[in-house]
């Protein structure tokens, strides 16, 4: 893989002029907003625009203060990581199973596909009815005792109830990756351990879960960002953040406190945390789970 | 050459049949925030207005819920895309006052040519949407105040004829009614409107220091104590008892859904919702509205009103505010005000419109029964400083708080003294953060 090459073109200004227009829609769609973002984060605000005042790190001091915001991002850590676990592990038995040839798994090879091609906010309402508790699925809960099942007034059923939509939401997605994973490694392999008597747990655990890892720290970023970013459509349709704060994540919280509140700083500043958040997540993650793995 | 005129004439034509046409009807657009069947009563509003004259016309566009409306009018205003008029909510009032983006109801009607009544705005109504000095700066629209809606049938069989008129009574009748078989007496949310502003209106207890926000940014909330603080209490009581059952969207049916099935016999609301509860009634619910229960050795005084009044934004084209003009003159007539009435459960916000509504006996029809109620609760006594309205900043964040700091107590989280102290605390954030961002306004 070393001899490199390289292809020049004649003129030096062509090649800008190709990414141009990538480079143009990734500045107005991301580095500008951002920017603003930045600034709206040290400046108050007012809503019509009537003019703001430059107030330091004021913003961001009202946000680490707040005994709501740390709520909020100890609730968006614990929905992140149960939220991607569940969605890898469920994932991860669907594929094998998959793998393995189990009888119909032609058909639902198919039909596990599907679920990422649904809207969140459609998913929201499904699983609304889903766990409702006096006409869903989940009303039998009730109905063996009453006041079991209560998401509209428990935090934790509420939460629950997220984790579960959210999941179901990611398990199609690691259920395409995992299963080309587990397809891409060498038959002979498996073969071999079996014919030395390991058991298909014992395959799982020695060998096709170490050569699955760089699948699978691939989809724990992904899953983490998109359960950080993309978890707002389910909160707003399914919780609306409540009851009692208990679902209201941190991109949610940015929503209410910016656009049903009014408080663009806050909210600004807000932003910010949370882009710090993921991006030193995702470098952590490189930085020293990436260096245990193999590729090759 | 031929060509070339015919091609001039064709497009001199099309543009001066364009100019003809906008001269003959002068439009503007009207953003809303109301969905469902109220958006359609909106609607037929605006073509009456169109199919009344020939000069305007009007282009009404639903924009969602309230909130909605305000972040997508604030967005478009941003942009300079703003409506020419738009109805911002009763507690968005205090935010626009220090926007200066509207032009006042008083100068827009004068400079128009209109002449205009404004001492025929019922007194609580204009005193929501004046300012200090009592000078009104959008028109009341759809208006509203809390009532109780009372399940005469169940009553009766728990062996109570009268509805209950104090808060002892609505416990009494409540227990009498849970050991006669009603599993739910009190249907309850947690919308801070009914159960938490309206109650301290009519007990004429303060909600925050400075006359609730009219005296000044620098307003406080110092709600939490007294009957304010045992009534939260008791509510609470009540609802370990068995008596209260919590009903919200999100739990299947809200409260006026299950009042009107039948599910629970008392609850709290807008009046409104007297139309849709007559539409959705379970067969042969005997049902009505009473005023709003007070504590006994109070003295009940005037309920404030709710809902949304219209503003007018400014940096619109001169013609359009000619045509706002006309339409708000429009609404304002007494036809306007019982049409709007029929439609809808709103109440009407004149004097005039009052008048009429009585006199064309519209509350003695069997469809518009106990909605008298709504007005002898608003009209009790002149507004104090505590029932005439909330000038506070961050309002909807407030409601939000009120929400989450009640569910907290309702699911046992915290007691309800701790719920309010932090609502209470939250509140005053929320006010010192407003302030600072209007620093150097001042509420007129």
């Amino acid at each position: 893989m070393s001899n490199t090459r390289r292809a020049l073109f004649r003129s030096a200004w062509l090649p800008w002029a190709l990414v141009l227009p990538q480079l143009l829609i990734i500045f107005v769609f991301f580095y500008w907003p951002t920017g603003e973002a930045l600034y709206w984060a040290f400046t108050l605000e007012q809503p019509w625009g009537g003019g703001n005042a430059w107030v330091g790190w004021q913003n961001f001091a009202a946000v680490f203060s707040s005994e709501g915001y740390w709520h909020s991002v100890r609730i968006s850590i614990l929905y992140a990581a149960s939220t991607t676990a569940l969605a890898i592990g469920a994932a991860l038995l669907l594929a094998m199973f998959v793998d393995r040839e189990v009888k119909g798994s032609r058909g639902y090879r198919l039909a596990m596909i599907w679920p990422y091609a649904i809207a969140a906010p459609a998913i929201g309402i499904i699983f609304r009815f889903v766990f409702d508790p006096r006409s869903g699925v989940f009303a039998f809960l009730n109905q063996a005792a009453p006041g079991l099942w209560d998401p509209t007034l428990n935090g934790d059923h509420a939460m629950t109830m997220l984790v579960l939509a959210g999941a179901w939401q990611l398990v199609s997605y690691n259920f395409v990756f995992l299963l080309a994973g587990l397809q891409s490694i060498p038959r002979g392999l498996v073969e071999a351990a079996a014919m030395d008597g390991a058991g298909p747990l014992r395959r799982m655990r020695d060998l096709q879960a170490p050569l699955l890892a760089p699948t699978l720290f691939f989809l724990v970023i992904i899953n983490m960002t998109d359960s950080f970013t993309h978890s707002f459509a389910l909160v707003d349709v399914m919780t609306g953040g409540g009851p009692a704060r208990s679902t209201d994540l941190m991109v949610y919280k940015i929503y209410s406190d910016g656009f049903k509140g009014l408080d663009y700083s806050g909210a600004a500043a807000q932003s910010i945390v949370l882009m710090l958040l993921v991006v030193g997540m995702t470098f952590l993650q490189f930085r020293f789970v990436e260096r245990k793995l193999h590729y090759k | 050459m031929f060509r070339k005129t015919a091609l001039a004439t064709g497009l001199l034509l099309a543009l001066g049949g364009t100019g003809a046409q906008a001269q003959q009807r002068q439009g503007f657009t009207f953003w809303y925030g109301l969905t469902g069947q109220l958006s359609e009563a909106v609607q037929s509003v605006c073509k009456r207005f169109n199919e009344s004259q020939a000069q305007y016309s009007v282009t009404c566009t639903s924009q969602g819920d309230y909130a909605r409306a305000l972040q997508n009018t604030i967005a478009a205003f941003r942009a300079n895309e703003q409506p020419t008029v738009v109805q911002v909510y009763d507690v968005g009032t205090a935010d626009l006052m220090l926007a200066e983006v509207y032009r006042p109801a008083r100068e827009l009607m004068a400079s128009q040519g209109h002449q205009v009544n404004w001492n025929n705005y019922l007194p609580p109504i204009a005193a929501y949407y004046a300012t200090s000095k009592g000078e009104m700066l959008s028109f009341p629209f759809n208006s509203s105040t809390a009532v109780m809606y009372w399940n005469r049938a169940a009553g009766q069989k728990a062996g109570i004829d009268q509805p209950p008129a104090t808060w002892e009574q609505v416990a009494d009748a409540a227990r009498k009614m849970k050991s006669a078989g009603q599993a739910c007496p009190i249907a309850l949310d947690f919308d801070s409107w009914a159960m938490f502003e309206q109650f301290a209106a009519i007990h004429d207890l303060p909600i925050a220091t400075r006359a609730n926000g009219y005296g000044g940014l620098d307003a406080e909330y110092v709600f939490n104590q007294g009957l304010m603080k045992q009534h939260f209490n008791n509510l609470l009581g009540w609802y370990k008892e068995g008596l209260i059952q919590i009903r919200t969207a999100q739990s299947g049916k809200d409260v006026i859904a299950s009042f009107a099935a039948g599910d629970c016999a008392m609850t709290f609301g807008s009046i409104a919702s007297h139309t849709t509860i007559r539409r959705t009634a379970a067969q042969g619910l005997d049902w009505t509205p009473v005023m709003l229960p007070i504590y006994e050795g109070s003295k009940r005084i005037n309920s404030r009103v709710g809902g949304a009044s219209l503003w007018t934004l400014k940096g619109r084209p001169e013609g359009e505010y000619k045509a706002a003009a006309a339409f708000f003159a429009f609404l304002a007539t007494p036809d306007s005000e019982e049409y709007w009435s029929t439609i809808t459960g709103y109440i009407p916000v004149t004097a005039t419109g009052q008048s009429r509504l009585e006199q064309s006996g519209f509350y003695n029809k069997p469809e518009n029964a106990g909605r008298e109620v709504a007005m002898q609760s608003l009209l009790l006594t002149e507004p104090t400083e505590n029932s005439r309205g909330l000038r506070l900043g961050n309002m909807t964040q407030f409601r939000a708080a009120y929400a989450n700091e009640m569910q907290a107590a309702f699911a046992g989280q915290k007691t309800m003294d701790q719920a309010l102290a932090a609502l209470q605390a939250q509140g005053n954030q929320l006010l010192r953060r407003f302030e600072q961002t209007y620093r150097g306004k001042q509420l007129p």
